[in-house]
């Protein structure tokens, strides 16, 4: 154990005087390596954030995998009675223990501005609809467990809309006017951003809340009321329950009424839909290395020939064959570890760039931080770059014979 | 107290057309603790095989070579490479400085192979070598800064810094003027002698030749006394290689 301890420790130092001593050198063939890598990580983790942006804006849209929708409808078009659903969704979601649920319907409610009422749109929507949807919220908070009981209910309102009422500070609990009959003083508790074709003001509010108030709110009549249930459910079971649910709401709906269950996130159509666009970045990613090691194995193995008689007097003074073995593969991997790190940083300076963010962010609102997987992707590859280009030096520096080496 | 003995060593190799080429043949030698030994002979008469042979860096291909009274052919590759670091010190004529590292360095290289305390101690066991050469004020000087009985005081230090028992020297002033010369072999002589290493010279100078208390001569292959009346050579360009076949090559 004492002599592994040494035996490393002495390899490394080896490494270490042999890069100092041939910087030069070792600079100029580490650049293609750092190039290499810095390509390596950029490529991967400008796909990883696009593809999490991708999914990110798909789970915003249709939820997370899986996530099943409901729906009903009768000969005449119109929604079965929402008692009957929801009296069946809940008996749903109790009996299969389904947590995250939202049902989820939209209305056209008239809302007062300091510059005169509009009709704006509400999405209403469970607790869980946060979750589900990954909605964030830019300012305040998302409805908590216990916004549905309030009074005064609980809005969250895009940033278009918040702005319109001057940008007021949530802590000073703004309030803001649903026109009816009776009009009702809601409070904005939640600021999120507008979607990218959004250009007017769009809130949402709790289910429980909207049925309470239902009756004193100036609605659409003619607005489309077509109520959707949803619930998150895990992937591995989606298949069974859809048919299950199937089976219950045609059977509570009874004859007359057609029930639909169906997932529509992402992943509903294929194993990975996004597999195509990872071989590809990977494919590049891969050929990007491969050069770049390939220059690096050029350079050690004309290297580690001028390097003979010195290997030749190692030896000579009790050097193994292991021990040489080791310490040229380490110089290669020393080198091309810092050289990684170099192209990790160059790789973060470049992706998280302004200038590239504005390309890649495109239609999406929040950028993911940089991918640590591509980071460290980055550095293992650097590293495994760093034993295969040195093996083959290793290889011809042990087969040195050490009588003519130390005459070279 | 022997530690090194060569029984009926021989060593042949392969001609290009595939005959054997004796270099030598029935080598008989012991070396004693604290021993000073020098091998003349003339370019090509085997000298520098034997160096290889006593240093564990060759195999012979008859004999067989004792160490500590056991037989080194069957040690591992690894074992050579480790009995020689720890008990063999080399001196090479061309001094054979690792470019590029300093008088320091160079001296701390044997040192790394080794895994005792020694090396973690290394730099200052270096440095305090290096001070008992007269390089202490040098520790910084790479070999391209340094003259050539520096560069040959780096060597020796190199070479007695794991305190080896055995001190090979190949041609050691070969590359220096003939004063540096006697001051490198005075210096080698009183290191070896204070740290009871045997030193092998091999020269082709016979006052360095002198300095040692047993002398040999290496003729057609063998190891002889140098006091022994020297063989009448054939001439041949070929010579001293011994040609088994009897034929003249």
């Amino acid at each position: 154990m004492k002599g592994l301890v040494t035996a490393f420790v002495g390899s490394v130092i080896e490494a270490w005087a042999e890069l100092r001593i041939h910087r030069t050198r070792v600079l100029l063939s580490l650049v293609g390596v750092a190039v290499a890598v810095c390509a390596l990580t950029s490529v991967v983790a400008l796909g990883n954030i696009a593809q999490q942006a991708t999914i990110e804006t798909s789970e915003r849209s249709s939820g997370r995998p899986a996530t099943l929708y409901v729906s009903a409808y009768t000969a005449d078009g119109s929604a079965p009675p929402t008692a009957t659903m929801d009296k069946t969704w809940n008996e749903a979601l109790e009996r299969y223990s389904v947590h995250y649920a939202s049902r989820v319907n939209q209305q056209q409610v008239s809302i007062q501005f300091i510059d005169g009422v509009s009709p704006v749109n509400a999405t209403l929507v469970d607790q869980p609809y946060g979750t589900m949807h990954r909605v964030e919220v830019v300012r305040g908070s998302w409805f908590g467990e216990t916004d549905a009981t309030r009074l005064a209910p609980a809005l969250i309102v895009n940033d278009i809309f918040w702005q319109r009422l001057g940008s007021p500070d949530l802590a000073t609990h703004p309030t803001v006017s649903l026109v009816g009959s009776k009009p009702v003083t809601a409070v904005i508790t939640g600021v999120i951003a507008a979607l990218p074709y959004e250009d007017q003001p769009s809130m949402m509010m709790l289910n429980d809340s909207y049925t309470r108030l239902a009756e004193q709110l100036a609605t659409d009549a003619s607005y489309p009321s077509y109520p959707s249930y949803e619930m998150w459910v895990p992937p591995s079971v989606s298949a069974e329950l859809t048919t299950r649910l199937q089976s219950d709401f045609s059977a509570s709906l009874g004859e007359g009424a057609t029930a639909q269950v169906n997932r529509q996130d992402y992943a509903a159509y294929g194993d990975d839909p996004f597999l195509p666009i990872k071989l590809m970045i990977s494919g590049v990613a891969v050929l990007v290395l491969l050069l770049g090691a390939l220059g690096l194995v050029n350079i050690s193995l004309v290297t580690v020939r001028q390097r003979i008689q010195e290997i030749g007097i190692r030896r000579s003074f009790g050097a193994t064959a292991a021990r040489v073995f080791f310490a040229v593969m380490m110089e290669s991997v020393v080198a091309t570890v810092a050289a990684g790190v170099v192209g990790v940083m160059l790789s973060i300076l470049i992706v998280k760039s302004p200038w590239v963010e504005d390309v890649i962010s495109q239609g999406v609102s929040d950028i993911p931080a940089f991918p640590l997987d591509a980071a460290l992707l980055g550095l293992a590859a650097a590293t495994v770059v760093g034993a295969i280009a040195g093996l083959l030096p290793a290889l011809v520096a042990v087969r040195v014979k050490v009588i003519d080496a130390i005459r070279y | 107290m022997t530690f090194l003995e060569l029984r009926g060593v021989g060593r042949t190799v392969s001609r290009p057309d595939d005959r054997p080429l004796v270099i030598l043949d029935g080598v008989e030698l012991v070396v004693e603790v604290g021993d000073r030994l020098s091998i003349v002979g003339r370019s090509g008469s085997g000298k520098s095989t034997l160096l290889n042979l006593l240093g564990l860096l060759d195999s012979p291909t008859e004999g067989e070579i004792f160490l500590d009274d056991e037989p080194t052919r069957h040690f591992s590759a690894r074992r050579r490479d480790v009995t020689r670091g720890r008990d063999v010190g080399f001196i090479f004529q061309q001094f054979n400085l690792l470019q590029g590292r300093t008088a320091l360095e160079n001296v701390m290289t044997p040192l790394l192979y080794d895994t005792g305390s020694a090396f973690w101690r290394r730099r200052a066991i270096a440095s305090e070598m290096l001070d008992r050469v007269g390089l202490g004020h040098r520790l910084s000087s790479t070999p391209d800064r340094l003259s050539g009985g520096e560069q040959q005081r780096v060597a020796i230090a190199r070479a007695l810094v794991r305190r080896p028992r055995l001190i090979l020297a190949d041609e050691p002033t070969g590359a220096l003027d003939i004063e540096t010369g006697e001051i490198v072999m005075a210096l080698l002589d009183e290191i070896a002698t204070a740290s009871d290493a045997a030193l092998v010279t091999i020269t082709h100078d016979p006052a360095i030749a002198a300095l040692a208390t047993r002398r040999f001569r290496l003729e057609k292959g063998a190891l002889v006394d140098a006091a022994a009346p020297v063989l009448a050579h054939e001439g041949a360009p070929g010579h001293p290689f011994a040609d088994p076949s009897g034929s003249d090559s």
